[in-house]
């Protein structure tokens, strides 16, 4: 219906466009030369004014009707009617307007009152429709037929039709780019409207602090129970998350960034460049089918044995470096280069490896593990796939601020004889340290608000622990749960836009500041 | 005889046929620099004097910076860079495999055109150098080392009450002071100045230029330098640098006022460059 | 500072040890590097692996061709022929009966069902379809291929073990010929079983000395924290421990029994074994049936008849056969039973393996071997449209105001600021942004391309913004300069001149946001994009899925044949993702200049 009105509108501005023409052509005797502007641009401004006009009419009238037809059912449903709960009101509605819409009708009419004021729903509805597309096609063609009168009445040999026409396509440009800004006020108030709801029955900080989370646990006619939206397993979980994966993607992304950029010759940056590109255009669907599949299952079955594995491979030489760090604090020099010079590291790292195998051969008679559980949605495993999701992102971002290092720097160390990877960790890292700083924080917005992977991989319920080897859920997780789920859209929609509002606020802030420091980073070097 | 002597007086009967009495410091025979398929510089024979100043001469791109980073091995950092010939640094071609390149440019260091202090402290840019070749076994060494070079520099005045502030809010010709106390902080042999004063206004560059003069007491020092004043000012020999070839070298006197080659004669005069 | 010093500082041992301490500190950091390449380089490998193995199963399906004998009285009693009437009901009966008439020893009612299990429900609806468009065939018979099972389908291509032939010596014979039977065979080849079941219960022996062993531990501990706790008298730990200590000491003492049990009988296997469904499953091929190996002794087989014998007759060398499928039936979908079922069917010719086109052309189901991709392929086909339609020429017109336009103010300032900031919003806001603002307020309609193109849209936009700023900042100056020096207006200037050597930049940076939206599946979950949707979406208000949603759906069923299928349309999605992403390289490479 409204399509049709759309369409019919879009031909006669075309047609617009060449009366308007030709009218340019005639008013001059079709001696062009005369004209201040060229046929062309008469047409544009007739084209444009009718487009907007009646375009703009047409939106607007079309959601204004919208929005009043549908107070006008609401608030005519019969008195017995509005004595119903809040859920039946809205079944009735929505079963007039499918019927009204000839769709299928969701469910089945609850009391045979419920049924017949249905039906009357029904009609009137299909009445009100009928009238509203007849209303809105006649006010755009009068809007249509209006402007055209104007504008084409204003053609003249002298009317300044370029000037205004380029004046009018500025201003459609500004509005496009007004759009950006839109966008963001969109999301504030769409955000704001249920979460403000969902705050005059809830108090922020039960939400912010409370620590128990099943918000649909104790819902009583439509209203939840402030006790069971406690937030703080969310946040923990997600933060969990969100951290395993800077702990996987920041040195891998990082050093990938230095490697490539100061070490790597032009053929492995042509083959390892890509690679990174390829990691950072995989769906994260198919990331989050990847750590379902393969991650977590794998993390659960061997996970306990490799971290046995790398708590004898790693410990001893953290140890030692531990060690070494303190003395060196204490001013020991000599005594740590002593531990240096003995090559305390191997030795240590040799025997712990040695006594590993020994406790696998000899005591274990297998491969040795904690004994820990590890659960299947681990944060562990959802944690560290969104690791491997966001080393391109973070190496891609480091490169760029790793390149913006002014050569005279690097020319600079060597010239005092540094080594290449002196010259890095001592200049080049201290001087993007602020640009690398806001890549971790933009990663880490990203984490916390990636969605996919968690949805599949980590746990759907609240659990507040320190141990990754558990099931945690997220803020998004439980976003998607309560949107998704099958309980009734206005009672889910509360926590969750809720839970939508503070990520937005969390990750605005976090790239807020990475991109101020970006910027006066930027600044700096250029 | 026992060689070394032999050696020593050999050594001592090279000095005195050297025109001014000065110990060859670096040596470049048949010196070919190759950028790709380029050729930027072709056969060039030049030696440095010891604590003396050697100043490089010649229009843009006639290859004098090239050979100047020549010397302490900064083409490396070029991939696509190839140098042919020998270098000797005293007794050692730099070019051979046993040579390391950082080890030498801790003894040729090096000053740049623009002046590039590192976004760290006074301190700091100056202990890079010292703390990276394990130069100073504790603090207070390290002070000393920061401070004799500053005093070297003749910065120190003028900074030592601002020491732990970064050294990029410096004035230009401060900061290249700053620079050249860097290099100095390792107590290199050498200390190559690429144009060190083609950013710096004419107070600062007389400064530098006082500097230089100083600095030679103690340093060889070889400079790059586009302006023909400076090379009169500051240096004891001049090279004449033309399309990638050594035209001329000699002591500056000579060059500037009685050159032998045409093509120097035209320069300095103004014919062309 | 000594003079002398100065020469030999850099070039003394001392030095040089610290420079090889250096040296290897430099080797350390750059294979740090490389290493940082290799684990990007295994992740990818690995992912891609995991995705690529499983589509194997998916290039072809199998279909059992049966002879269908269209019965009029099953399939139109009445004898009218209204096509439209025909129940489903009826040619359920009929692919039954069908089925049967090929196993007339299988017993009817409730114990047929794992036989019209190897079938799939499509087959019936096929035949409807068929009879429904050729309704003269009713009465006749004809070879119709029936779609198998997606069980069926995956024993077919071996993921549920193959049966293998054992060396079979001697003659067999048989006493009796349904039912339970027992065969005697004169010969060592029973043996193989024998084996099979000693090394399964040595397995378990070992399996539950392990346990023992980790109950031992427990025990060690415990008794250590006792001692300890003794010196310390902490009398409630040592009650506590040493209560535990008991209870590990009891499982301990079961276990063992377990093992000393199981050793006993492994000796005792001299007579008689029976086998369990967790070790492999044995077959007897003889005089025409199939028996399954229950309980064996060294010359003699009991087991039941999955096949009926034609006679009791012994059986010579070589016209009998033993098999064996080494996956235990435990850890298979698919029974022994129905599997000597299939295997008839193999023997007789009757299973036909053909491409699977059904794959890209059928739409979503919930029974693996029916559900396709092509509704998914659609729905992202009309979304995508929609958000081209609305975040290119928005994206495109937004960034010549900004590059081209703006003058340098707060405004402006605030534009930019807020397109980066939007760039790196989380894309479930966007959803609920759609969910309360699209469908909420705009009133589109939900699930449907529209709603999702527009949200998408919103999405891409910043991506969009930015990559055709940066094109058209790639024009130089100069460009404008002429034309506004030969009197263009300033429009004149942009949009015939910049703006067409801009094109492949912003075509580029377009491709590359469109495939970013392509990929998106929260936002559209936000949306309702996640609905059951069984008819192809054919413009952009039906109902719809998209790709990456479909993945998310199908990801959620656990059967094997599922886990390929998605796997099959992860790979379609990503093909798709290639070939754009392609395009924009070649866009890139054949249009972009370098001023």
């Amino acid at each position: 219906m409204i399509g049709s009105v759309a369409l019919t509108l879009l031909a006669l501005t075309i047609a617009s466009y060449f009366f308007a023409r030709t009218r340019a052509v005639q008013s001059v005797g079709g001696k062009t030369g005369h004209l201040h502007s060229r046929p062309t641009y008469h047409g544009l401004y007739t084209f444009l004014w009718t487009g907007l006009i009646s375009f703009g009419f047409l939106i607007v009238v079309n959601i204004a009707s919208g929005l009043y037809i549908d107070y006008n059912i609401r608030t005519s449903l019969p008195e017995d009617i509005q004595g119903l709960p809040k859920i039946q009101q809205e079944q009735i509605v929505d079963q007039a307007k499918s019927i009204a819409k000839n769709k299928p009708v969701v469910g089945v009419a609850a009391t045979d009152r419920a049924r017949e004021v249905r039906d009357a729903l029904a009609e009137q509805y299909a009445t009100l429709s009928q009238v509203r597309y007849i209303g809105i096609a006649i006010i755009a063609l009068l809007a249509f037929g209006f402007t055209f009168w104007v504008t084409y009445s204003q053609i003249d040999k002298d009317w300044r039709a370029r000037n205004r026409s380029e004046r009018l396509i500025l201003y459609i440009l500004l509005l496009c780019a007004v759009i950006a800004i839109m966008t963001t006020v969109g999301i504030v108030f769409a955000l704001m409207g249920p979460t403000l709801k969902f705050f005059f029955d809830v108090s922020v900080l039960k939400f912010l602090f409370g620590t128990h989370w099943s918000p649909l646990s104790g819902v009583f006619e439509g209203k939840v129970d402030e006790n069971t939206v406690g937030a703080i397993p969310l946040f923990a979980g997600t933060f969990m998350i969100a951290f395993i994966a800077m702990f996987v993607a920041v040195p891998i992304g990082l050093m990938a960034a230095i490697y490539l950029s100061d070490y790597a010759g032009s053929k492995i940056r042509s083959s390892a460049k890509p690679l990174l590109e390829i990691l950072a255009g995989i769906p994260t669907v198919v990331y989050g089918f990847f750590a379902a599949l393969t991650v977590a299952p794998f993390i659960r079955d061997h996970g306990d044995s490799w971290l046995y594995f790398l708590l004898f491979f790693f410990g001893p030489m953290l140890g030692i470096f531990l060690f070494r760090s303190v003395l060196r604090t204490f001013g020991l020099h000599s005594l740590s280069e002593l531990f240096e010079t003995i090559h305390l590291m191997k030795i240590a790292s040799v025997a712990s490896l040695a006594a590993y195998f020994a406790l696998w051969f000899g005591y274990y008679e297998e491969v040795p593990s904690f004994g820990l559980s590890i659960a299947s949605e681990s944060a562990l495993a959802a944690g560290v796939v969104m690791g491997i999701m966001i080393i391109p992102f973070i190496s891609s971002l480091s490169d760029d601020i790793i390149n913006a290092v002014p050569q005279s720097l690097r020319d600079g160390s060597y010239g005092v004889g540094a080594t290449k990877a002196e010259t890095i960790t001592k200049v080049i890292l201290p001087a993007a340290l602020p640009g690398i700083v806001s890549a971790i924080l933009l990663g880490f917005s990203r984490a916390v608000g990636e969605t996919m992977i968690v949805v599949m991989a980590a746990g759907q319920g609240a659990n507040l622990t320190w141990n990754p080897l558990e099931a945690m859920t997220t803020v998004t997780v439980q976003i998607v749960a309560l949107i998704t789920g099958d309980t009734e859209a206005d009672t889910a929609a509360g926590p969750a836009f809720a839970l939508g509002f503070t990520l937005f606020a969390i990750t605005l802030a976090m790239n807020v500041i990475a991109l101020r420091i970006v910027q006066k980073y930027r600044q700096k070097y250029d | 005889m026992d060689p070394e002597l032999t050696e020593l007086a050999e050594r001592a009967q090279n000095e005195q046929n050297r025109p001014n009495g000065h110990i060859a410091k670096m040596t470049a025979r048949k010196v070919d620099v190759f950028y790709g398929d380029k050729q930027a510089l072709f056969a060039v024979d030049l030696d440095v004097s010891d604590r003396s100043v050697t100043s490089l001469i010649g229009p843009s791109g006639c290859g004098k910076s090239t050979f100047l980073r020549c010397l302490n091995r900064m083409n490396d950092v070029i991939d696509i860079c190839r140098v042919d010939g020998t270098i000797k640094l005293q007794e050692d071609n730099i070019y051979e495999k046993t040579i390391d390149p950082v080890q030498l440019r801790a003894r040729v260091g090096m000053v740049f055109q623009k002046p590039n202090p590192f976004p760290k402290s006074i301190f700091e840019n100056v202990a890079y150098g010292p703390k990276i070749h394990g130069m100073a076994t504790s603090k207070s060494e390290l002070e000393d080392v920061v401070e004799n070079s500053l005093i070297k520099a003749g910065l120190f005045n003028e900074v030592k009450d601002r020491l732990y502030e970064p050294g990029t809010g410096l004035s230009g010709g401060q900061q290249q002071r700053l620079c050249i106390a860097r290099a100095i902080a390792v107590s290199p042999e050498v200390i190559l100045m690429d144009e060190p004063c083609s950013a710096l206004d004419p107070i600062a560059t007389a400064k530098i230029e006082e500097l230089i003069d100083e600095l030679k007491e103690n340093f060889c020092i070889v400079i790059v330098t586009h302006s023909m004043q400076q090379a009169a000012r500051v240096s004891q020999k001049t090279a004449f640098f033309h399309l990638g070839k050594l035209v001329e070298e000699g002591e500056t006197n000579q060059i500037f006022t009685n050159p032998v080659d045409q093509r120097t004669q035209d320069y300095i005069t103004g014919r062309f460059g | 500072m000594e003079q002398q010093d100065i020469s030999t500082r850099h070039t003394s041992k001392k030095a040089k040890v610290r420079l090889a301490k250096r040296y290897a500190f430099e080797r350390r950091f750059k294979m740090f590097g490389i290493l940082a390449i290799l684990i990007s380089a295994a992740a990818l490998m690995t992912l891609v692996y995991t995705i690529a193995v499983k589509v194997a199963g998916v290039f072809t399906e199998n279909y059992i061709v049966l002879d269908v004998q269209y019965d009029e009285k099953i399939i139109d009693p009445s004898g009218e022929r209204k096509t439209e009437n025909f129940e489903l009901s009826a040619f359920r009966k009929l692919v039954r009966t069908t089925l049967r008439e090929n196993f007339s020893y299988v017993p009817g009612g409730r114990q047929a069902f794992p036989l019209y299990r190897l079938l799939s429900d499509a087959a019936i609806l096929e035949v409807r379809k068929h009879i429904q468009a050729n309704p003269e065939l009713i009465g006749s018979t004809e070879k119709f291929p029936l779609l198998a099972d997606d069980v069926t389908n995956l024993y077919l291509k071996g993921y549920y073990g193959t049966l293998e032939k054992l060396p079979s010596f001697g003659v067999a014979q048989p006493v009796g010929t349904s039912d339970t039977i027992e065969v005697f065979v004169q010969s060592n080849s029973l043996n193989v079983i024998l084996q099979a079941k000693k090394d399964f219960m040595a397995k378990e022996i070992r399996r539950l000395n392990r346990q023992v062993r980790a109950q031992q531990r427990g025990i060690d501990e415990f008794n250590k924290r006792i001692l300890a706790a003794e010196t310390d008298q902490r009398e409630q730990d040592i009650a506590k421990f040493k209560r535990e200590v008991q209870t590990y000491t009891s499982r301990r003492d079961a276990l063992q029994k377990e093992v000393s049990d199981l050793k006993l009988r492994i000796k005792a296997l001299g007579g008689e074994a029976a086998l369990n469904k967790d070790i492999a499953s044995f077959f007897l091929k003889i005089n025409g049936g199939m028996v399954k190996v229950n309980k064996i002794s060294p010359d003699r087989i009991e087991g039941v008849v999955y096949r009926p014998l034609n006679s009791d007759a012994p059986a010579q060398e070589g016209q009998w056969e033993l098999l064996v499928n080494s996956k235990p039936e435990n850890d298979r979908k698919i029974s022994d039973q129905q599997i000597a079922w299939i295997e008839k069917l193999k023997e007789q010719g009757k299973i036909k393996e053909i491409g699977n086109w059904r794959f890209l052309t059928a739409n979503f189901s919930r029974e693996a071997e029916q559900a396709g991709v092509w509704g998914a392929v659609a729905g992202s086909f009309w979304t995508m449209m929609i958000t081209l339609l609305l975040a290119f020429p928005i994206g495109v017109t937004a960034a010549i105001y900004l590059e081209e336009f703006a003058p340098k103010n707060w405004f402006t300032n605030l534009i930019e600021v807020n397109i980066n900031n939007l760039a790196a919003v989380p894309s479930i806001i966007f959803g609920l942004l759609g969910l309360a603002f699209v469908i909420g307020v705009m009133g589109v309609g939900r699930s449907t391309p529209l709603s999702g193109g527009i949200v998408l849209a919103l999405m891409t936009l910043p991506t969009i913004i930015i990559a055709a700023r940066a094109a058209i900042k790639a024009v130089p100056p100069s460009i404008r300069e002429a034309a506004l020096g030969i009197g263009a207006s300033k429009n004149q200037a942009v949009f015939h001149h910049v703006l067409p050597l801009a094109m492949p930049g912003i075509l580029t940076g377009t491709i590359i946001g469109m495939a970013q939206a392509l990929g998106e599946t929260a936002p559209l979950l936000m949306i309702g994009m996640n609905a059951f949707v069984v008819d192809t979406p054919t413009w952009f208000t039906d109902t719809a899925t998209a790709m990456p949603v479909q993945i998310f759906l199908m990801a959620d069923f656990p059967e094997t044949a599922f886990q390929m299928k998605t796997s099959a349309a992860i790979i379609v999605l990503l093909l798709f993702l290639v070939v754009m992403n392609a395009v924009a390289i070649f866009l890139r490479q054949r249009f972009e200049r370098k001023w």
